[in-house]
């Protein structure tokens, strides 16, 4: 059955459906409902919005444009391109959106230090830019062989003056950052706020996160009546945990005509042991404070996940999403990393524009649809960040030196 | 009566507080683990809390994490841990048994079958520390029906609000979490434990054992003397790595932590 909104979650105890929640240890759940608490406050405060704004304008330099990718477009033959270049904001990707917004509610709290975790380190350098801003002490927990696949970031977040943690336990990648940040969090409740780089975690932050990245979808949508005077017809983004593609959708969940598509991050593919892909390969599961659905063994052992781009190599995804994938309302499909690859090449070589190993997977779902559709049909897709920081990767997987 | 109703009763008449040792479920293997696991009570513990393994233990701090793995890399399961129970039993059917984890394997298990099936290997209560009393009504009220307490935490953080919230639908016993942190981190002084414990008791009737960062006979005296329970976790486990790092024999790495563990109890005892 249809419902009649999509954006009625989460429900007061933080639960999209079965997903979502709280599933934290007993000694952060007065925080997390402060946090909680806090946020219902600071959302509903004019100056809190108004600096929210000014920060938006003045600092990340939103609105990000939407651009007609007309050389992509006519290579692909089919449908209308837009990108929303995310990838234009300050540091470089999607992920200053949300840390502007928690930064903001970490002051308004009177935390002194904050802490992230991170992949491919765009949230732990808009982390470490939001802290220097404002003068907060910041901790990054960061995967060793993360760290060695993102060395620029790795060196951004450290002239920024924050401390870069090299996380060795399990697959030493994204999900077990997370982890070391859960348990300096709970060491250290009285003065640190934890900045969550997605939609996931305990409730707010998978409602939290998403309110601050709808700005994205927001802005597309004023933007696209502009230039073609309508909406689009399919949104398309990439998905790791899912803070880009809830911020691109979610002002559109409610127009039931508009496809809605995430790219999850496939490895070698769904059906090998080396993916990403939450949805495809994984089942309802809990861990990191929510349920929502994990890649796992049939013990109920989390599985590492496998992925060319740090920033996906997550074995979950937000639980909004599990929620919206059982309902129907947004398609999950895969690429690959050797699909990736070619639409990180294509894209830097038709439009100018190097991509996030991230967003390229999103490019590649468009190159497998947009030749198929009329070139009336319009798709906006997410260009969350910029490539610069994977040269030394996809030189690696081109087999260049340099 | 269940075991632990029974074991705390008893030790009240004795006038003592209980000592509770955690290892983790097939560490480093499923034999070694299976032998300190019975040899236990003969070195003084009163009730086991029996470790979980899981990939993610995020509350967790590096020896209990390291345990973990290393059980999992030896073929951990849960129904290997029932396994361990069950044997546990067939030679002590007084000591009771606390399995303590994390919620998705339990899940994954199947919420129902989970606590059927730890009933029938002889488990006596839950700790789930990923899950709070806002999201753990779904085990609690299958683990009553198979007759298992739901043992709740109270931490530093808890003010008398919460720990109201904590101690409505608590069974078993209340497990004090001494320190704002993860196991194995920082200790708190007795006094602020014995002050901590006053206060949970004027919310409950049910003994409150106090755990995290206690790691010497001395400490558990002191906590023995202000608490209902000592629980000493991350300190023996420890003894399996520095074992397996100095490449003893299994016989030996036995041997030391129920030594070990034995030295702890006299602690225990001598607390009052």
């Amino acid at each position: 059955m249809a419902l009649n909104s999509y954006k009625t979650g989460p429900d007061e105890k933080g639960h999209f459906g079965v997903f979502g929640g709280r599933y934290v240890s007993e000694t952060l759940m007065p925080l997390v409902l402060s946090v909680e608490e806090e946020y219902n406050k600071a959302i509903k405060d004019p100056s809190f919005l108004a600096e929210l704004d000014d920060l938006n304008k003045h600092y990340i330099g939103r609105p990000s444009p939407l651009y007609y990718a007309e050389r992509l477009t006519q290579h692909l033959g089919g449908a209308k391109i837009y990108f929303k270049r995310e990838e234009l904001n300050h540091t470089g990707a999607h992920k200053i959106n949300h840390a502007i917004g928690q930064v903001l509610l970490a002051k308004r709290m009177g935390k002194t230090r904050v802490i992230a975790e991170t992949g491919a380190g765009q949230h732990g350098v808009a982390t470490a830019t939001v802290a220097a801003r404002f003068g907060l002490k910041c901790t990054v927990f960061m995967g060793a062989v993360d760290m060695e696949r993102q060395k620029p970031n790795v060196f951004r977040m450290k002239l920024l003056g924050a401390e870069v943690k090299p996380v060795t336990s399990g697959s030493a990648t994204l999900k077990d950052a997370m982890n070391d940040a859960l348990r300096d969090w709970v060491t250290n409740v009285h003065d640190t706020f934890y900045i969550i780089g997605t939609v996931a975690g305990p409730h707010p932050y998978p409602m939290m996160v998403r309110d601050f990245q709808s700005i994205i979808g927001r802005e597309t949508r004023e933007q696209i009546m502009e230039r073609e005077g309508r909406l689009p017809d399919t949104l398309i983004a990439c998905i790791g945990g899912g803070s880009n593609a809830i911020g691109l959708f979610y002002p559109f969940l409610d127009e039931p005509d508009i496809n809605l598509i995430a790219v999850e991050a496939a490895g070698h593919g769904v059906d090998t042991d080396k993916s990403a892909a939450s949805i495809a390969s994984g089942k309802p599961g809990v861990l990191h404070g929510n349920r929502t659905y994990l890649l796992q063994d049939p013990d109920g052992q989390i599985i590492e996940a496998h992925s060319i781009s740090a920033g996906l190599d997550y074995p979950g995804i937000g639980p909004e999403h599990s929620w919206l994938h059982e309902q129907g309302r947004v398609k999950y499909v895969p690429a690959t990393d050797a699909e990736a690859l070619e639409a990180f090449q294509l894209c830097t070589q038709t439009e100018g524009i190097i991509p996030a190993l991230e967003s390229s997977h999103a490019i590649a779902e468009v190159m497998k649809i947009a030749p198929k559709l009329p070139k009336e049909h319009l798709i906006v897709l997410n260009l969350s960040g910029r490539g610069d920081k994977d040269i030394f990767t996809v030189a690696n997987a081109l087999g260049e030196e340099i | 009566m269940s075991r632990l109703n029974a074991c705390f009763n008893a030790l009240k008449a004795e006038n003592r507080a209980a000592f509770v040792t955690y290892i983790q479920a097939g560490d480093p293997n499923r034999d070694v683990s299976t032998a300190i696991l019975k040899g236990l009570p003969g070195a003084g513990a009163d009730i086991i809390e029996l470790g979980m393994p899981f990939t993610d233990p995020a509350a967790d701090g590096p020896a209990i994490d390291k345990a973990a793995q290393r059980a999992l890399a030896a073929g951990a399961s849960t129904k290997q841990t029932f396994e361990m129970v069950r044997e546990f039993r067939a030679a002590d059917d007084t000591t009771p048994i606390v399995l303590m984890g994390y919620f998705n394997p339990v899940y994954h298990y199947g919420i129902e079958t989970f606590c059927k099936n730890a009933a029938e290997a002889g488990v006596d209560g839950l700790i789930i520390v990923d899950l709070p009393p806002e999201e753990d009504e779904e085990l609690r009220l299958p683990a009553i029906n198979a007759g298992i307490d739901v043992i709740r935490l109270a931490t530093p953080t808890s003010d008398n609000h919460r720990l109201n919230t904590i101690v409505s639908g608590a069974s078993g016993f209340i497990y004090y979490v001494a320190v704002a942190g993860v196991t194995g981190g920082k200790s708190a002084t007795a006094d602020d434990i014995g002050d901590a414990v006053a206060r949970i008791k004027r919310h409950t009737n049910l003994p409150v054992a106090v755990g995290f960062g206690i790691r010497t006979p001395e400490q558990a005296a002191a906590i023995a003397s202000r608490a209902d329970a000592v629980v000493v976790g991350s300190a023996i486990v420890s003894l399996i790595e520095q074992g397996l790092e100095k490449q003893t024999s299994d016989a030996n790495i036995i041997e030391n932590v129920l030594n070990f563990t034995q030295t702890l109890a006299k602690g225990v005892l001598s607390g009052r």
